[in-house]
């Protein structure tokens, strides 16, 4: 949220400064110049953040290995369970072996999405680009891995045998867009909600100069939107760890399609 | 969006023509349209997250999570070993009450023949000297019974006589004159009648 | 001129796209509403259910990504 630049609202002098959505603008860290492929940028800096912060707890919050866990510790071991016991629940047993990377998943969107509540930072998960990568190794992944498991009978995915012989191939057609779609929704539910919210408190944030401009109206709206952005910042808090929850349930749910393709 | 504002500011520029020329920021470095959908960016963006992302799962998979099942393994390990050292304590202790438990019922029973014995001998003790006391007393009664019979003779014997002896001087008194032999059976047969 | 009538139709457009989203708002609460009567006349049940639950909310929200996309698209892309 420090993104946003102040010489806007200085040029226009007066006035609030609605700039909802510079936040997410990428830049480099070093000097001015354009955004390659390998500069370092904004969006380096936070992902480097998300990978320490997860270093810090599953690495160097077990490095103890004691039987009695200390609180760190106790933190990391209940997402290791956590996310083990969904995978098992949902997606079954037998998908045990992509646990390694359905933790990655989850622990990278957790702490990106929590990371961006920082005040001032920059919120990696917001971008459209981002987690349509997320999705489409998701999407690639169990696509290619119900081929590899079961070559052709993973079709039966989307040919559903309970339902009445003349319906099956209206339904296989929505199946089958319903399972192109997939990638699409999934990526953009995280970003949006992401996105959404930033954008949300910082437009609150906006009206907070309101008592500069004018004493009398501002007596009311600086408060309110100030109350409103704790509010709101509450929410997302939840709604961080509900997306980061949502993304992963979901993938052991494809994952679960394509292990038992059979209706 | 912030773009009617800042083109304000700018005087000359139209936002969208910046936005068409393929710009994501104006000349003050703010957001055109949406930043998300700036193309510009995406390859940059991809990048590095393909980099944190390998990055956490070679971390995750090779130090972290076999690190985390095996301190939850062995805390599952060192529960289980704690139950069943407890069970086993607990399967002592449960012997070791049947061990006293046994013990003391044999010492009842111990106690129970010791007294039974002692109760045995003491009755014999007591029978005997019952016995012994008994055929006191009877040899005793039976003497006495003796002396009483004698001495009931004996004051028969002398009630006799005197019976005897009254009735000659009562005949004699009469003026009869007593045969001693006839006065000696008429007492004897009244005696007896 | 033509331009701008283009802009504006796609502006009023992205604006009515997003009533989508009320309809993915109603979803979301029906089933947050009925995974909610349905737990507390069976608390014992529900456990196990809040993961459905949340693959439920997600599909009921799924369909209202869909006109937020297409706002995106009248916004950004025509």
């Amino acid at each position: 949220m420090a993104t946003e630049t102040q010489t806007g609202a200085a040029e226009q002098g007066a006035g609030l400064a609605f700039h909802p959505m510079d936040q997410f603008i990428v830049k480099p860290l070093f000097g001015d110049g354009a955004v390659g492929l390998f500069t370092v940028t904004n969006v380096t800096l936070w992902m480097a953040l998300t990978v320490l912060a997860i270093i810090g707890l599953m690495v160097l919050g077990t490095s103890s290995r004691s039987t009695i866990p200390s609180r760190i510790q106790s933190v990391a071991e209940l997402c290791y369970g956590f996310i083990r016991k969904m995978v098992e629940d949902v997606a079954g047993k037998d998908a045990l072996p992509y646990f390694p990377y359905v933790m990655t998943l989850f622990l990278f969107i957790l702490f990106s999405n929590f990371l961006g509540l920082i005040p001032g930072s920059f919120t990696t998960t917001s971008h459209i680009a981002v987690t349509a990568v997320l999705a489409m190794l998701v999407f690639l992944t169990v696509t290619l891995m119900g081929f590899i498991k079961h070559g052709a009978g993973f079709l039966s995915l989307f040919w559903i045998s309970s339902a009445p012989l003349p319906l099956r191939p209206i339904l296989a057609l929505i199946e089958v867009i319903s399972y192109f779609v997939r990638p699409v929704s999934h990526s953009i539910r995280l970003a949006g909600n992401m996105m959404a919210g930033h954008a949300v408190i910082k437009v609150f944030a906006a009206f907070a100069p309101m008592i500069i401009l004018s004493t009398g109206i501002g007596l009311i709206v600086t408060p309110m939107s100030i109350l409103a952005i704790t509010a709101i910042y509450a929410l997302e808090v939840l709604v961080s760890f509900i997306q980061a929850y949502v993304f992963t349930i979901l993938t052991c749910v494809y994952l679960k399609d394509a292990l038992h393709p059979h209706h | 969006m912030a773009t009617e504002t800042t083109a304000a500011a700018q005087g000359h520029v139209s936002p969208l023509a910046l936005e068409e020329a393929g710009k994501c920021v104006d000349t003050h470095g703010g957001a055109i349209g949406l930043p998300q959908l700036c193309g510009e960016w995406m390859g940059n963006q991809v990048f590095w997250l393909v980099v944190a992302l390998v990055i956490i799962f070679f971390v995750l998979s090779r130090i972290a999570l076999p690190r985390i099942g095996a301190v939850l393994a062995e805390r599952q390990g060192a529960i289980t070993n704690d139950i069943a050292a407890a069970e086993d304590l607990k399967a002592k202790a449960v012997s070791a009450e049947e061990a006293f438990n046994k013990a003391e019922a044999d010492a009842r029973t111990a106690a129970q023949a010791i007294i039974a014995d002692a109760k045995a001998e003491i009755k014999g003790d007591l029978d005997e000297a019952m016995a012994k006391a008994d055929a006191e007393i009877a040899a005793k009664a039976a003497e006495g019974e003796k002396a009483i019979a004698e001495i009931r003779n004996n004051a028969l014997a002398n009630v006799t006589e005197v019976a005897k002896a009254a009735t000659k001087d009562i005949v004699a008194a009469m003026g009869g004159k007593a045969d001693a032999k006839t006065v000696n059976a008429a007492v004897t047969a009244r005696m007896k009648g | 001129m033509e331009g701008d009538i283009v802009q504006m139709g796609a502006y009023i457009g992205a604006g009515l796209a997003c009533t989508g989203m009320g309809g993915a708002a109603l979803g979301v609460g029906h089933v947050v509403g009925n995974f909610l009567s349905g737990a507390l006349r069976n608390p014992s049940a529900a456990a196990g259910q809040t993961a459905t639950m949340f693959i439920g909310i997600a599909f009921a929200e799924a369909l209202g990504i869909f006109s937020f996309l297409v706002a995106l698209l009248l916004m950004f892309a025509v």
